[in-house]
């Protein structure tokens, strides 16, 4: 599905070479002349005023198959030391919703070892059947063990779809795996929809570090595979009442099969920021000016029950550690309030905060564009505001039966 | 020890602009960069450099002419020689195909002990192409490493969890995917660069030069296409913007906020 310019057509009036993400059209004797950067993305398409840049007809690539020989929806639901993770509840709601579009049942991928409770609470939270590979050589992750029983349930039983939360250790193995099957990998889908005329899955992502939206398919390969993040989709309900058949087995494993193996498993001392479930949200950005600045954003947080988070470029400096990192190369969140202190509002860090209820900015640039998304604002220097705002929280109600008088009085 | 680490020049994502009129990307005056992780990579190599005898660090990427800057770059920073695989007929090419591709590249070079690739590119953030060259390679791997220790024929890595860390042998040769709290990069001496643009250290290679399959690379061995891409919309909020005395904006903020039930 190349990208081509019709010469004919062509006017020359540059309006693609200005549109194009990736700097991949040139202006070549008053024509435009497309050059290897281009990923055939489409945005010169709809810019072209005479219609004179076309895309090429698909053709059958290698590696593909026979798509209607695949059918169902698979979700791996991933687990660690016998806790299944949140992303594998949420991606069991939203496999149930593309199941259900195409008429087929939902299966839960479960490996582990002695992790049996876990496979009944997946047919509670909406899978049809679980898929449980039992070994001990399961207990723990490695791409090795994980790669070769999931490759071999996708050889026998030939899923349409296989979604995989975009953890840590599942952006480890969906790209290991999906190698070895032949067939495509989108990571960090923000949406999953199906094209029901031909059975395929939309998969739309930021691209460009969240500067563009990118809707991706996988027209010719199967199964089709996507990783979404953790906070991004709903979490499927639970159900008490729901049914379902658990397909228990052992898998064919080895300690040999094993090349890079876990020799030690250490949880971190510090407690885990869990922004995606957090309801108030603080972040510092760079106009926090130092390290120290987010000494005064966790009192706030602490004042509020809340959670501290932080844009990239304070990761990037090193003020902070990375779990706490917001926006498209950190975490998704949806707080019922988020308080952006400091934060220019770049568009990477717009793409994991805009689902948030109610966002307030604190900045000093008034034209700063978080602003532009935030419900409240306040224009100003955060080490003035912040504190007001600290000790303003203490006297709350006084404060709103004092505007209460006010009004009456006016 | 011969070590080979991806990398890839990206546009500085950071630095990237919407046009708040007409909704495009400005990307005019966007400068190229080697990927931050890819320079966690090069980095860590480098290191094992400096520690052991009869270490080589070639530098690979597979891009656009232009991306030989990059490879002179890391050269620069203590890189023995660079390949840039660059040919009409990778363009378009998803991570399947470019990890086809580089593990193409990277049998070409032969001999290795350690693949290091970056975990992920700022312009694409996927993770996915250092995985699939070891799968390619039938390497095995190991993905967001944060330390990196050589045991005779192995090597003994951290590598990150969301809440902690795994630690993960494996014997050579095997691919490592490094992220940033691996190492602090080391900046290229002025000497280095006058040296990384004197004789031929560079290689240019086309598809062809590395004997991989024409249907497995670029668009046509993609199995993913781009179906659409758009402008996020975002949220465009008529939110209320505070100025003036402190204490009254606070107080105004408060009451909006209690109005919606949050203090």
């Amino acid at each position: 599905m190349a990208v081509k310019v019709i010469e004919l057509k062509c006017i020359g009036c540059g309006k693609c070479v200005r549109v194009c993400p990736f700097d991949a059209i040139e202006m070549k004797d008053k024509k435009a002349v497309i050059n290897e950067k281009c990923t055939a993305c489409g945005q010169c398409l709809e810019a072209c005023p005479v219609e004179a840049i076309e895309k090429e007809e698909e053709k059958k690539r290698a590696g593909s198959v026979d798509v209607n020989e695949y059918r169902g929806v698979w979700v791996l639901a991933e687990q660690r030391q016998g806790n299944l993770l949140n992303v594998a509840i949420e991606l069991l709601g939203e496999g149930r919703k593309i199941a259900d579009a195409l008429n087929v049942p939902l299966s839960a991928v479960l490996l582990g070892h002695n992790v049996d409770d876990i496979a009944e609470r997946l047919i509670k939270y909406g899978a049809d059947e679980v898929l449980y590979a039992d070994h001990e050589l399961l207990e723990i992750y490695t791409t090795d063990a994980y790669t070769k029983v999931i490759y071999q349930l996708v050889k026998d039983k030939k899923p349409e779809i296989i979604l995989l939360g975009a953890t840590n250790l599942g952006r480890d193995l969906a790209p290991r795996l999906s190698a070895r099957i032949h067939t495509g990998l989108t990571a960090d889908c923000t949406k999953l929809d199906v094209d029901l005329e031909n059975r395929r899955l939309m998969q739309t992502r930021p691209a460009f570090g969240g500067n563009l939206m990118a809707t991706i398919i996988c027209p010719d390969h199967r199964p089709q595979m996507a990783t979404v993040r953790p906070g991004v989709m709903e979490k499927a309900k639970y159900d008490e009442n729901r049914e379902g058949e658990i397909h228990k087995f052992t898998p064919d494993l080895k300690d040999e099969d094993i090349k890079a193996k876990v020799v030690e498993v250490v949880k971190a001392a510090k407690a885990i920021v869990a922004l995606e479930d957090a309801k108030i949200i603080v972040s510092g950005g760079r106009g926090l000016g130092n390290p120290e600045g987010f000494k005064l954003i966790k009192e706030l947080a602490d004042k509020l029950g809340g959670v501290v988070g932080a844009s990239r470029a304070t990761v990037d400096a090193g003020w902070i550690e990375q779990s706490h990192q917001v926006g498209q190369t950190g975490k998704t969140v949806r707080p019922n309030l988020y308080i952006a202190c400091g934060i220019s509002g770049a568009i990477q860090h717009l793409a994991g905060m805009q689902e948030s209820k109610v966002i307030v900015a604190i900045n000093k640039d008034p034209e700063a564009p978080i602003f532009k998304v935030a419900d409240f604002g306040i224009v100003g220097d955060l080490y003035e505001v912040i504190p007001e705002l600290i000790e303003a929280l203490d006297n709350v109600d006084d404060i709103v039966e004092g505007f209460k008088s006010i009004s009456k009085g006016a | 020890m011969n070590i080979i680490v991806c990398i890839k020049q990206v546009p500085n994502t950071n630095e990237v602009r919407i046009d708040p009129v007409r909704g495009t990307l400005i990307r005019e005056g966007v400068p190229s960069i080697i990927n931050p992780d890819d320079r966690n990579a090069l980095e860590e190599a480098l290191r094992i450099k400096d520690t052991y005898e009869n270490v080589k660090v070639t530098v690979l990427s597979m891009g656009p002419p232009q991306a030989d800057a990059a490879l002179r770059e890391a050269i620069a920073m203590g890189a023995d020689e660079g390949i840039l695989l660059t040919d009409r007929a990778f363009a378009g090419s998803d991570t399947w195909a470019t990890s086809t591709a580089l593990a193409a590249g990277i049998r070409y070079i032969g001999d290795y002990s350690i693949i290091f690739c970056g975990r992920q590119a700022i312009d694409g953030d996927t993770a996915q192409v250092g995985p699939q060259i070891a799968e390619h390679l039938g390497l095995p791997q190991i993905t967001y490493v944060e330390e990196l220790k050589i045991e005779g024929d192995k090597v003994i890595a951290k590598r990150a969890l969301e809440d902690g860390y795994f630690v993960i042998e494996s014997k050579m040769p095997v691919l490592l995917t490094a992220i940033k709290e691996l190492n602090k990069p080391r900046y290229p001496s002025i000497k280095g660069v006058y040296d990384a643009y004197k004789g031929d250290k560079v290689k240019l290679l086309s598809a062809k030069d590395i004997d991989v399959d024409f249907d497995n690379i670029g668009l046509e061995g993609s199995p993913t296409q781009v179906n659409r891409s758009f402008t996020p919309s975002g949220r465009t909020g008529q939110g209320e913007i505070f100025q003036g005395d402190y204490k009254e904006c606070v107080n105004k903020l408060i009451v909006r906020l209690r109005e919606k039930h949050l203090v």
